[in-house]
């Protein structure tokens, strides 16, 4: 090593420091084209409600088990936690409101999404790699069908749609989950306990739950779409764009829940 | 599509394809360096050259899956290189193509497959697709009850097969055959080269087909061109291609591991 002039040090730190920004603007610069790209498609005919469907039962109904069962204990834990905790300064009666309220804004979308991105972005990812390996999206366009319409825009369209439904069926099983222990552990009488979930409830918290949910269902087939649609070079190349899309989307589902909250609750 | 003018008709003179000059490289690694050729309406050229000297690549760039570095592809006398959108989609309309690895869609059956292009190109309705995919698939000697099996269930020399029916079924105006017989017995593969033959002569269609087996070639072709180090070193009458006086021509032909092809092996 005889890069001890501190001026070359400096300027290859800096080339470093270039080369990173570049390849991180390089992509975030792809992605948005693809999207927008996407997004385009979504809107012009032809439309191919064959596979809208049949993406529609893949994520909606097939996810419905264990977006039920995330939601479930969810809601049981978060009635135990808060049961615990707010007897401390003697406030067990807001157990409910707080079930209520938390999975409706925030456990219903997040949880769901999470294991939604694992379940549904992986594979899509894996499906769509593989047909772009093995040539059949090369093939798609020599049958006069575009990609992008026919693969990507009835998933992101599936997405965009049916999470908020899985989130809607989500929130009411998790809501249950804190009502079968709040009732049969912690001894609430069951008409108050449903009161009191009603009590406080207001549609905003329900209708941001919702949206989210909407968000984080079409990042998820972005991402899905993208890492597969853009795969390169065998087996390996698709495991990768799997890793790629689920890793993805649970961090854009973070980063948006946030920004997403900021937007409907932040005064 | 309604269009009260009729569609362009080339003059005869025109030359269904004609690629001048065509450059492409993928990073330092040289695969077209310079391919210049002229294809007649009606004609059927076969392309003959060593493993990985660039044949798929060239008719992947003719059809814009990869794009040309530099040089010109007309098709009917319209340029195509740099077409995107829709105008690529109405040029696409003319080509048929059987991908090497047959590129069949895993996810649904074989006669899907070969309707895919009647179905979603021409807004044919499903029953008479299907009626029009078991024909041609009888062509290429599969019986009606291969229909509903799925790609994954068929031998490698059925899934050409497969892939070849899926080529001819909209009956496109240029065929590209990326070495049909491969993986075929010799009589089927007999039978395979008598169907491109018919497809040329009783659709009249413009056949662009890449093969190793040189019995085909001779059957298959009205000329035929070698590609070598990314150049159509040699291009005359499929009936000359025996005694072309060109040594590398002799030496492939001949399947002789001697001569000025050398290949970068380790004895
Ligand atoms: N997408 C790609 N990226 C990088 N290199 C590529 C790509 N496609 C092809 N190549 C390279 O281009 C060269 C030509 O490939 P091509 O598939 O056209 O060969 P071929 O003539 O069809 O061979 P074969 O007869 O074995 O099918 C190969 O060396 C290959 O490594
Ligand atoms: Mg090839």
């Amino acid at each position: 090593m005889n890069s001890t002039n501190p001026v070359t040090a400096f300027l290859d730190f800096l080339a470093l420091v270039g080369r990173v920004l570049l390849a991180f603007f390089n992509r975030v610069g792809r992605l948005s084209t693809f999207t927008a790209m996407a997004v385009f498609h979504c809107l012009t005919p032809p439309f191919y409600p064959r596979t809208l469907l049949r993406q529609m039962v893949e994520i909606g109904y097939y996810s419905l088990p264990v977006v039920g069962l995330t939601t479930l204990f969810s809601g049981m834990v978060l009635a135990l936690q808060s049961h615990t905790g707010f007897a401390r300064f003697a406030a067990e009666g807001a157990v409910a409101t707080v079930v209520v309220i938390s999975m409706t804004r925030e456990l219903g979308p997040v949880l769901a999404g999470l294991m939604v991105a694992g379940r549904v972005g992986a594979s899509m990812a894996a499906e769509i790699g593989t047909m772009r390996v093995t040539e059949q999206i090369d093939a798609l366009s020599t049958l006069s069908t575009n990609p992008f319409k026919y693969l990507i825009a009835p998933r992101l369209l599936a997405g965009a749609l049916m999470l908020p439904l899985l989130v809607l069926v989500g929130d009411i099983i998790g809501v249950f989950g804190g009502y079968l222990i709040g009732t049969y552990k912690l001894g609430f009488n069951p008409g108050n306990y449903i009161q009191r979930t009603w009590e406080f409830l207001e549609t905003m918290d329900v209708v941001s739950g919702l949206v989210k949910a909407s968000t984080f269902g079409f990042i998820i087939a972005l991402m899905g779409c993208y890492n597969g649609y853009t795969s390169r070079g065998g087996a390996q190349g698709v495991g990768q764009a799997t890793r790629n899309a689920v890793v993805s989307a649970s961090i854009l589902i973070l980063v948006f829940n946030y920004l997403i909250t900021e937007l409907f609750f932040a005064r | 599509m309604i269009s009260t003018t009729p569609a362009y008709q080339p003059p005869p003179s025109v030359p269904k394809l004609s690629l001048t000059n065509v450059h492409k490289a993928f990073g330092q690694k040289v695969v077209l360096d310079g391919v210049s050729i002229d294809i007649r309406p009606g004609e059927s050229v076969v392309v003959i050259g060593g493993s990985g000297t660039g044949k798929s690549v060239l008719l992947k760039s003719i059809l814009g899956l990869i794009t040309p570095d530099s040089g010109s592809i007309l098709i009917d006398g319209q340029e195509t290189v740099g077409l995107r959108g829709r105008k690529r989609d109405t040029v696409l309309r003319k080509f048929g193509m059987l991908f090497q690895g047959a590129a069949l869609f895993d996810s649904l059956p074989v006669w899907e497959n070969v309707a895919f292009g009647l179905i979603q190109g021409e807004g044919m309705a499903r029953g008479p697709a299907r009626d029009k995919a078991v024909e041609k698939l009888a062509q290429v000697g599969l019986g009606p009850e291969v229909a509903d099996l799925f790609p994954s269930e068929l031998s490698g020399g059925m899934q050409k097969r497969v892939g070849l029916a899926r080529a001819i079924a909209d009956e496109p105006e240029i065929i590209f055959f990326d070495e049909p017989t491969t993986g075929l017995d010799p009589i089927m593969a007999d039978v395979i080269n008598d169907l491109i033959v018919k497809c040329v002569k009783e659709l009249g269609a413009t056949a662009l087909s890449i093969t190793h087996d040189m019995a085909s070639a001779r059957k298959i072709a009205d000329r035929i061109a070698m590609l070598h180090k990314g150049r159509l070193i040699w291009t005359g009458p499929a009936s000359q291609v025996f005694d072309s006086g060109n040594p590398y021509v002799d030496q492939f032909v001949h399947g002789r591991a001697s001569g000025p092809i050398t290949m970068a092996v380790r004895a």
